[in-house]
């Protein structure tokens, strides 16, 4: 079993984050874990991408060129890499930054998720990110949903676990809004 | 086995070389290295050690130069541009028959070059950087757990031959977390620092730690006794890992991080029903030469792979048996220029036989 992810966005939409939180969801049920991330030398505003692999076994290369499921943020990512998806893949978009009706992915499954808009109606729009991780686990099963909230303790430092609820809240609702 | 922890290539560094016992560290701040001196400014000092943010890199290395003489563990790490300005001290470390770590995460070059990953520092590590004629050890770890189990082995070498050690990575694995399991230092048998200038008690003999060396043949002695010990290291130090290389028509061979994104271009061969094996050298010095010469007996076709216009290829030619052919596919460091592993495995149908 080996799964990859690539998720992309701008920076402060919190893709590190997510990655981080996947990792160590896939940590808890004891896979082994590749987070390689990679991002402009800006603090906000730029962009900002990781790649997650994990895997019962080896992980092999932290560098994929044509992930199996992407999950994209915003525009300029989606122009740019979501024709990169593998065929048979899944791309779950932020349908809420991102103009994508009409546009065909030949064999690649495309998952609309509005994740601002979902965030704002949880009155918190830094929760997009928890959003995107919701439907990410939703649609492809790759991970249970406990192991993501049981990684909320990890990924997030003490002084924002009063946050877990509110957290746990968001990745429910991306999970319904993409199953 | 204990508890698997989740942390970056560069921290799993300085957690190794706590775990190693380094009482010294001595840096300054470059990217794509700068977790290393960050997490030793918080949790060395715990641990009984000194951090110095040194006021260049060309201090930080005679700082570690001087530690070392006094018999203690001490480290630097940076990257390209600071790995220069250290060439000199390393250079008389060397001379001077110094232990001590030097972490290289490699950059984009020459100059100041870019922050992405490059291997295009494996010239400037395995021939010894700095002037004179000199070996350092140099390890290259291609995972996170690599960068913690070789830092600490890049100590044990250092203090059992007296030679510098490199650890050499690059961003890539620097700045990627993977999972893994802090391993206690491991038992190794080393000589005591008899040699330590540590303060002489009356009836002592002297100790003299230097590379300024003007007696008649003492410099040619030096040389000769460096030439037997590199020996030595070649002898009893080659590391390398082999994948699938037992029935295999074509090797691929990488270090460091190209070697991970091989490792999965390898995997597609192999289901393309190819037969493609990886060689992958730990130790860049001493370079695994038997490893190539042993495996070149039967499979005449290599395909070498660097982030780079090529420099590790001149070891593997030296090393193959002559009648071996050894392709090449690099690319040189810089944005957007990582290759992919499908990338690689284009590389692989062209070549493969």
């Amino acid at each position: 079993m080996r799964h990859d992810v690539f998720i992309s966005g701008y920076g402060g939409q919190g893709v590190l984050l997510a990655g981080n939180l996947l990792s160590y969801a896939a940590i808890h049920e004891g896979l082994n874990v590749s987070f390689f991330p990679s991002y402009g030398v800006e603090k906000r505003g730029g962009s900002a991408m990781c790649t997650i692999v994990f895997s019962d076994g080896d992980t092999g290369s932290p560098v994929v060129g044509h992930p199996s499921v992407s999950v994209i943020l915003n525009q300029l990512s989606f122009d740019k890499y979501a024709a990169k998806v593998k065929p048979g893949g899944i791309c779950i978009v932020n349908s809420s930054l991102v103009e994508c009706d009409g546009v065909e992915l030949p064999e690649v499954e495309l998952v609309k998720v509005p994740m601002n808009r979902i965030a704002l109606e949880l009155e918190d729009i830094r929760m997009l990110n928890m959003v995107a991780c919701g439907a990410y686990v939703a649609k492809t099963g790759a991970l249970k949903i406990t192991s993501l909230e049981e990684a909320l303790k990890k990924a997030l430092p003490e002084r924002n676990h009063r946050l877990i609820p509110a957290n746990v809240k968001a990745i429910r609702a991306g999970a319904v809004a993409a199953g | 086995m204990s508890e698997k922890l989740f942390v970056k290539g560069n921290e799993a560094v300085a957690m190794a070389a706590i775990e190693a016992g380094v009482r010294c560290y001595f840096g300054y701040p470059i990217t794509p290295q700068s977790d290393i001196p960050e997490y030793l400014s918080r949790e060395l000092p715990k641990n009984g050690g000194t951090f110095i943010q040194a006021e260049s890199e060309i201090g930080a290395i005679n700082m570690v130069l001087g530690a070392s003489a006094a018999g203690v563990r001490a480290m630097t790490s940076s990257s390209g541009p600071g790995i220069s300005l250290k060439q000199e001290g390393i250079s008389y470390m060397a001379g001077s028959e110094l232990p001590g770590v030097i972490v290289d995460i490699m950059r984009q070059g020459p100059g100041l070059g870019g922050i992405d990953a490059s291997q295009a520092d494996y010239w400037q590590a395995t021939r010894g950087g700095g002037h004179g004629g000199y070996r350092i050890i140099v390890l290259a770890p291609a995972s996170v757990q690599e960068m913690y189990d070789l830092t600490m082995l890049a100590f044990d070498l250092s203090d059992l031959y007296r030679i510098p050690a490199m650890v050499l990575a690059d961003s890539v694995i620097g700045q990627m977390k993977e999972s893994i399991v802090a391993n206690p230092r491991p038992q190794v048998e080393l000589p005591a620092k008899e040699w330590a200038v540590r303060g002489r008690k009356a009836g002592e003999p002297q100790n003299v730690v230097k590379s300024l060396k003007l007696g008649d043949g003492e410099m040619e002695a030096f040389h000769w006794a460096m030439l037997d010990r590199y020996k030595v290291l070649a002898e009893n130090e080659n590391r390398w890992e082999e994948l699938l290389t037992d029935d295999a028509e074509l090797i691929v061979t990488a270090f460091g991080s190209t070697a991970r994104i091989s490792r999965t271009a390898v995997a597609m061969a192999r289901e393309a029903g190819m037969k493609v094996g990886l060689l992958r050298p730990i130790t860049l010095f001493p370079f695994p030469a038997r490893a190539y010469l042993s495996l070149s007996q039967r499979c005449k076709r290599f395909l070498d792979i660097e982030l780079s216009t090529g420099q590790m290829i001149d070891d593997v030619r030296l090393s193959v048996a002559r009648d071996a052919d050894v392709a090449f596919y690099g690319r040189p460091p810089g944005a957007g220029s990582l290759p992919t592993p499908e990338e690689i495995f284009e590389q692989i149908r062209k070549v493969y036989p």
